[in-house]
């Protein structure tokens, strides 16, 4: 017989864990294998970006960058699920999502660029397989399907990986996205960062559902939860998804708890959409003072070894802001220059007014 | 009466329709319990309550599509995309859905929702938050688009689109949220969607254009009176449609005209003005109408949008091209 799903789907899932808050492995089964090496540099990149990300936020306030949206709290999910990747892998990103651009490959003087309105930031460097930073909520998820069928229409076993957030699951795209990778059985890791906020709509007015990871089941796509603040549970989970992916299993939507610290971007005030006893909640689970613990315990990182990154990382963002700011300014004639491959006689005239 | 900047007018607007008719509701992203990314709607869900202001997910053909169902359950929904370039993803809705429903169900059932929102540039605002997309939202037939230049015209011309029994597009200009104050009366009042505003004199040239270009070509005006040469400034005020009267009475005064529009130059609200001008008033000219507007390009990233945004000095250039024709 069949049964008729007349109750709402409200079991909870639990969230994915590898590493405890207080830097012990609690899942040996999804410890992802890694070197010492692999940790060490893991652990690099989650400081330097946290230093690049408190350097960015002074920067806009100075008016050396434009648009910016911080990301500390979420070194684990960007920096974690690139790691788990190889380079031929594409990454589609949201705006937040730079880190994840950076550490596969985008200079970090063209983000700042990018940031800053200038069209070579969007210039993404050959061999360097991500997209710039899209702005419209949800576009990237249909994006990465696309790329993803030109993986699978190639033979070539490598995933599409897009990130959007728990506000992003509720657009269009993302469920149409979702649908086109299970129909079509597509090699792309869907990767929602639930930071528990929308600008400033929590996630409890975001949606009705238990867990976006559920959101899946519509698609007939399989869909986890995992522990955001956990690097170890996020490179788990990333592997999992991309080998299944790339023997040709098909799509993963991966659901990352997750938080920010500051704001939505430079322009917000968070006072007014949350508190300051649950900011310190989560401060408490900070992903980068846990997999500090983890690595002091096994003799791999020391308080010197933050110190020094921090250092290297403030002077290669002073370098590479620098550089930046020295790049030649965009003009109204280049811009033209750049709509089409052949400039057509109209826009030509045009750039008279503006020599 | 009060001082009020555009902002604070079009939140005015809002409450006093709130208040008079219980059928007005406010919904979009984060508009309840912070007001919306720029405040416009601040304090009105507490004044309120969560059934009238409220938050709703991040899917803007969903607020569309809410939009033009409530309208057709009676209410009269004030819909915030937050920003311009996101009207794309609720295109569908407002310009095919909404703008159709009179015509498709033969006057069974009508579309009273207002679509409002910011858009236009020179605040260095991240890519697709300040296009001027008021033309391709023109071409559509069914939908009236208004955009405002001063605080005055603003709550007016919101409390009339509100009361308006077809769809609206309002389109703020983000540039002029804060940029001045003036006096706004308290209460409601009404200012006439399709009817232009003559806002300066003049007997040699007319100036057509609205938003904040209303405020460039003002101090273009202000130069070129020095120069001995008195523009005549017209605030369309609703683009769609255009008050050709008012156009046409001005060009037959002046027999000179350029056209002024932040938009990418082809095919938009300009071209649609110097069209009907042909049609209805090209005896009367002593030269071709000229527009100044945005080159066809993609709208810049921030770094040199204030030289592609038309500027005082290209309204000039353009006026004296017409006077020496
Ligand atoms: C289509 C679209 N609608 C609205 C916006 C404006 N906007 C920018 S970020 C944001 C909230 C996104 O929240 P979420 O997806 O949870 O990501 P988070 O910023 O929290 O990482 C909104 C509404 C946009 N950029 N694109």
């Amino acid at each position: 017989m069949t049964k008729v799903p007349y109750e709402v789907y409200t079991e909870d899932v639990e969230a994915l864990s590898v590493l405890s808050p207080d830097g012990e492995v609690i899942n040996k089964d999804k410890m992802p294998a890694l070197t010492d090496d692999q940790l060490k540099e893991l652990m690099y990149r989650m400081v330097f970006t946290r230093t690049w990300d408190d350097r960015a936020v002074n920067l806009g306030r100075q008016g050396r960058l434009g648009f910016y949206a911080p990301v500390s709290g979420q070194e684990a999910t960007m920096i974690g699920s690139e790691f788990a990747l190889q380079k031929e892998d594409f990454v589609c990103p949201g705006y937040r999502d730079i880190p994840q651009l950076v550490w596969h490959g985008l200079p970090l003087y063209q983000a700042f660029l990018y940031s800053r309105g200038h069209q070579h930031g969007g210039q993404i460097p050959e061999g360097v397989n991500v997209l710039m930073p899209q702005i419209i909520i949800g576009a990237q998820i249909l994006h990465a399907t696309g790329i993803a069928m030109g993986f699978k229409l190639k033979k070539q076993q490598n995933v599409a990986i897009t990130y959007t957030g728990d506000g992003g699951s509720s657009e269009g795209d993302f469920y149409e996205g979702l649908n086109f990778a299970g129909r079509f059985k597509l090699p792309v890791i869907f990767f929602v960062q639930n930071n528990g906020y929308a600008i400033t709509t929590p996630f409890a007015k975001q949606t009705a559902a238990k867990s976006i990871a559920h959101k899946a089941v519509a698609a007939g796509i399989p869909g986890i939860k995992i522990d955001g603040m956990d690097v170890f549970a996020v490179i788990s989970a990333v592997q999992e998804a991309a080998e299944r992916a790339r023997k040709g299993e098909g799509a993963t939507l991966i659901e990352a708890v997750t938080y920010r610290f500051r704001p939505h971007s430079l322009s917000d005030d968070a006072s007014k959409y949350r508190s300051k006893e649950e900011e310190g909640q989560w401060n408490e689970k900070d992903p980068i003072a846990r997999l500090a613990k983890y690595l002091e315990k096994k003799g791999l990182w020391t308080e010197e070894d933050t110190l020094r990154v921090r250092e290297e990382a403030k002077a290669t963002v002073n370098e590479q802001i620098k550089k930046a700011e020295q790049t030649e300014k965009m003009t109204v004639p280049g811009l033209i220059d750049s709509m089409f491959e052949v400039t057509p006689k109209h826009l030509e005239e045009q750039k008279a007014d503006f020599e | 009466m009060a001082q009020m900047n555009m902002k604070e007018a079009i939140r005015d607007a809002m409450r006093v329709e709130l208040n008079r008719d219980p059928g007005v509701l406010i919904f979009g992203e984060d508009v309840g319990n912070v007001g919306g990314v720029f405040r416009v709607t601040e304090g009105l869900q507490k004044e309120f309550g969560e059934d009238r202001v409220f938050d709703t997910p991040l899917a803007e053909s969903a607020i569309g599509g809410l939009a033009f169902g409530l309208g057709v359950q009676g209410f009269r929904p004030i819909a915030e995309i937050q920003f311009v370039g996101f009207i794309f993803e609720a295109l569908d809705q407002i310009v095919v859905q909404a703008a159709r429903l009179r015509w498709r169900s033969g006057g069974r059932f009508n579309a009273p929702v207002v679509f409002r929102t910011p858009f236009g540039g020179g605040v260095k605002a991240a890519e697709l938050h300040t296009d001027s997309l008021e033309g391709l939202i023109a071409q559509s037939p069914g939908i009236k688009v208004v955009i405002p230049s001063n605080p005055y015209d603003a709550k007016g011309l919101l409390i009339a689109s509100i009361r308006d029994n077809d769809p609206v597009f309002f389109m703020e200009h983000l540039n002029l949220y804060h940029a001045f104050r003036a006096e706004v009366p308290e209460g409601e009042y009404t200012v006439e969607l399709g009817k232009a505003n003559v806002v300066r004199e003049g007997s040699d040239v007319s100036i057509i254009t609205y938003g904040l270009m209303v405020h460039t070509a003002t101090k273009a005006a202000e130069q070129l009176e020095k120069d001995g040469i008195k523009a005549e400034i017209i605030d369309l005020r609703t683009v769609s449609p255009i008050d050709i009267d008012t156009i046409v009475a001005s060009v037959k005064k002046t027999n000179r005209a350029i056209v002024v529009q932040e938009a990418q130059k082809s095919s938009g609200v300009a071209a649609e003005v110097i069209a009907q001008i042909n049609e209805k008033a090209i005896l009367h000219l002593e030269a071709p109408v000229l527009r100044v507007a945005g080159p066809d390009t993609i709208y810049p990233f921030a770094q040199i949008e204030d030289t592609w945004i038309p500027t005082p000095a290209r309204v000039i250039a353009a006026v004296k091209k017409v006077m020496e024709f």
